[in-house]
């Protein structure tokens, strides 16, 4: 089965000599996806204000275009022409150097994201395993600017970010090799193909785990603690104004938007349903996702930093660790028998799991002699 | 090899989201534990205290809505109750009872404040504010309604209150009062069982009793430590006899119980306006004083329960029509000083929440 891009290509190197079609479908494959995911950025920070706004009974920007739907442009606008503002004693090569390693990562994401059946950058054969390399990536930029600041908050939250997103990393990688163990396979399109049952329902603990431990990867509440606002200020971008600023945020949106599009194709079926078009159930899917990290936000305290390190450590990891052997378990003998016998079991597993954990498990113990 | 560590000192404040105004704490952290607490204020000192005494009694009460901005009825309420302490003037029933009101709507207001941010500095970004500020809205529109002002009211005076309320002020009030309950319960239903915000306040920043008694705190941070201590029960002034209510106290005196005694005294302040509302007799709302006044010299101490503590205005008077000396008691910078024993020990996140747990107003700190 070929992508859209390799007809393409054939399309093109029916006139042209393969190096040139090769390189004229790479560029125009790559400005599709960059203008598809920063547009759809765009949309989802107007979605994200309009949406809080109404969890916070209060309207949301709505002055700019209907609905304010140009409310976004014209942040942009603003941010854009802000002046650059450099701490005097900050690392410039790396206090410059760290939105570019912050955003990219999030781009490159999107290479592997199946739109709809065939609508994908590059159908790598090891695609799960490049999300969670290229996805990690981030965290290095985010170190750096928490320490090319100079700045004593943004060190904090530098240093939260290495401990937060490494000890996540784990619970998360772990959650996808059920997937993985259910697909016989790492690429993205097989998994959508192989989810004739939305892996959401054949494994929700890997689900919830894939979930929380997505939202400490990509700082959404109840994880936020690197931009923290009410404790260490912005956090690692502290220091940033103008377009450096507009990288972060950009980047932290697509981040929120990249891991709603990678949760929608591994666990809710990608661009699988009934009735209207592939691409359409793909992008009703994100957005629901996303709604519900808006939601979180919306509701939730947040978590101190020996308490997320417990939570990740003492109740994702093991919980993981857990589903990853039933699930393994249960591809050697019982799925041949019958889907829904493993269905059931996973969903008991889920609520067995999680009942014990929150009744034994205690998160962190907080005061420290000095 | 062994690293060499040493602790860092970071500046929180006075411009920073959390502090509430403009303080300034010097942490000397440990990685995230905090250390050491060193607190700096001073930064809005206006010298309150020294203008009063170039002025006559009645122009300080203008003053004293810059004491404790979000609850300037309270502290209106407690320098004229000094006054008229030391001049032996009886205040019209009807006044008393629009004085009690405007209190407890008052208590209402700043309580949804320091609940809401409170939430706020847990890191639930801002919708718990904005629920509480719907609310309090409403009180603001009542005090408008009273007084046309919306932060600093100027609304009592010596001998009584300034402006009988309006005709359309007691449906409102009444309608406000039904609605009211529903609403604290629909905050407790946000968040007051979440897990996160019991893992985060419960066991955190404890003040201990015996501390409390002795660093003199008051208000709700000595009442969440087990002292059932309230000058409306303890030392009744105005009227606070003829009500019919409770003191909530809490026992083991860390952040949850703060919380938690701050969202009871809201219920309870809805019930002592519910009764104010039902006796409001007909009458005078104002005693003719003559002015300027002058107080007989000698010197008096009057308190009131303001919604962050006791109130104080020490009152030193020559016979002249001025205060030789006018002090006041701001409950907030006593209960600060337990600060730096709560904080010590526990991370950064918790100092910004046992902080905001103890709800500081910088204008009544600094003065």
């Amino acid at each position: 089965m070929m992508t859209l891009l390799e007809e393409f290509r054939a399309w093109l190197s029916a006139a042209l000599p393969e190096w040139a079609a090769y390189l004229i479908a790479g560029i125009v494959g790559i400005f599709v996806v960059l203008g598809f995911v920063l547009t759809l950025v765009i949309v989802f920070i107007w979605y994200e204000r309009r949406l809080l706004g109404r969890f916070q009974i209060r309207l949301g920007p709505n002055r700019l275009g209907p609905e304010g739907i140009f409310q976004p442009i014209a942040t942009a606008l603003k941010i854009l022409i802000k002046e650059d503002v450099v701490p005097e004693k900050a690392d410039r090569v790396v206090h410059w150097l760290a939105p570019i390693v912050v955003f990219v990562p999030v781009l490159m994401v999107f290479a592997v994201i199946p739109l709809s059946q065939g609508a994908i950058l590059a159908d790598l054969n090891v695609g799960v395993l490049y999300l969670v390399a290229v996805g990690s990536v981030s965290a290095v930029g985010i170190y750096m600017a928490g320490w090319g600041s100079n700045n004593k908050y943004a060190l904090i939250a530098a240093m939260r970010t290495v401990a937060q997103i490494v000890s996540y990393e784990l619970p998360v990688v772990l959650s996808l090799l059920g997937v993985v163990l259910m697909v016989g396979s790492l690429s993205m399109t097989k998994t959508v193909e192989a989810q004739v049952v939305p892996f959401i329902v054949m494994q929700p603990l890997g689900f919830l785990i894939f979930f929380l431990g997505a939202l400490a990867e990509m700082n959404r509440c109840p994880f936020d603690l690197l931009e923290a606002d009410s404790e260490i200020v912005a956090g690692y971008h502290t220091e940033y104004s103008g377009m450096k600023f507009a990288m972060f945020y950009l980047g932290e949106y697509g981040h929120a938007l990249a891991y709603a599009c990678i949760i929608t194709t591994l666990f809710l079926g990608g661009w699988r349903g009934p009735v209207l078009p592939p691409f359409l159930w793909f992008l009703i899917k994100v957005v629901a996702v996303f709604s519900l990290i808006v939601w979180l936000r919306a509701t939730l305290p947040r978590l101190r930093v020996d308490q997320l390190m417990a939570f990740a450590w003492k109740g994702l990891f093991p919980m993981a660790l857990i589903n990853i052997f039933v699930v393994a378990v249960e591809m050697l003998w019982l799925v041949d028998i019958s889907r829904w016998l493993v269905v059931a079991t996973n969903i008991v597993l889920a609520v067995v799991l999680i009942l014990a954990w929150s009744r034994l498990f205690v998160l962190g113990r907080g005061r420290v002699e000095v | 090899m062994t690293l060499k560590t040493e602790p860092f000192i970071l500046n929180v404040g006075p411009q920073h989201p959390s502090t509430h105004g403009v303080f300034r704490m010097r942490v000397t952290l440990d990685g995230e534990v905090v250390v050491d607490l060193e607190p700096v204020i001073g930064y809005l000192h206006r010298g309150i205290e020294k203008l009063a005494e170039s002025r006559t009694y009645t122009q300080i009460i203008p003053l004293t809505d810059r004491l404790d901005y979000l609850a300037s009825m309270t502290n209106n309420f407690g320098y004229v109750l000094a006054v008229e302490k030391l001049g032996g003037i009886k205040v019209p029933e009807r006044a008393e009872y629009l004085r009690i009101i405007m209190a407890e709507l008052m208590r209402i207001s700043s309580h949804l404040m320091a609940v809401g941010f409170f939430l706020n500095d847990l890191g639930a970004m801002m919708t718990p504010v904005l629920y509480m500020w719907r609310e309090r809205e409403k009180i603001m529109d009542l005090f408008e309604m009273v007084c046309g002002q919306r932060l600093t009211y100027n609304y009592m005076r010596v001998g009584g209150v300034s402006q009988d309320i309006p005709d359309e002020f007691l449906p409102a009030l009444k309608r406000f009062i039904d609605e009211m309950p529903r609403f604290i319960d629909e905050y407790e239903q946000l968040l007051s069982q979440n897990e996160i915000l019991l893992v985060r306040t419960k066991g955190v920043g404890v003040l201990p009793r015996e501390t409390a008694i002795n660093i003199g705190a008051s208000g709700p941070v000595l009442r969440a430590s087990g002292v059932k201590w309230d000058i409306r029960k303890a030392d009744p002034y105005s009227i606070y006899d003829r009500f019919d209510f409770e003191v909530p106290v809490g026992s083991t005196g860390d952040c949850y119980d703060r919380y938690w005694v701050r969202i009871q005294e809201m219920r309870q302040s809805v019930r002592i306006v519910a009764q104010a509302v039902k006796q409001l007799p007909a009458g005078e709302i104002c005693v003719k004083v003559k002015q300027p006044l002058r107080l007989p010299a000698g010197e008096v101490y009057g308190h009131v329960e303001a919604p962050k503590g006791e109130l104080g205005f020490y009152l030193v008077s020559d016979g002249s029509i001025a205060p030789y000396r006018l002090h006041i008691r701001p409950p907030t910078l006593i209960n600060l000083t337990a600060l730096r024993d709560m904080v010590i020990g526990w991370k950064i996140a918790d100092l910004i929440v046992i902080f905001g747990s103890i709800d500081v107003c910088l204008g009544e700190i600094d003065r």
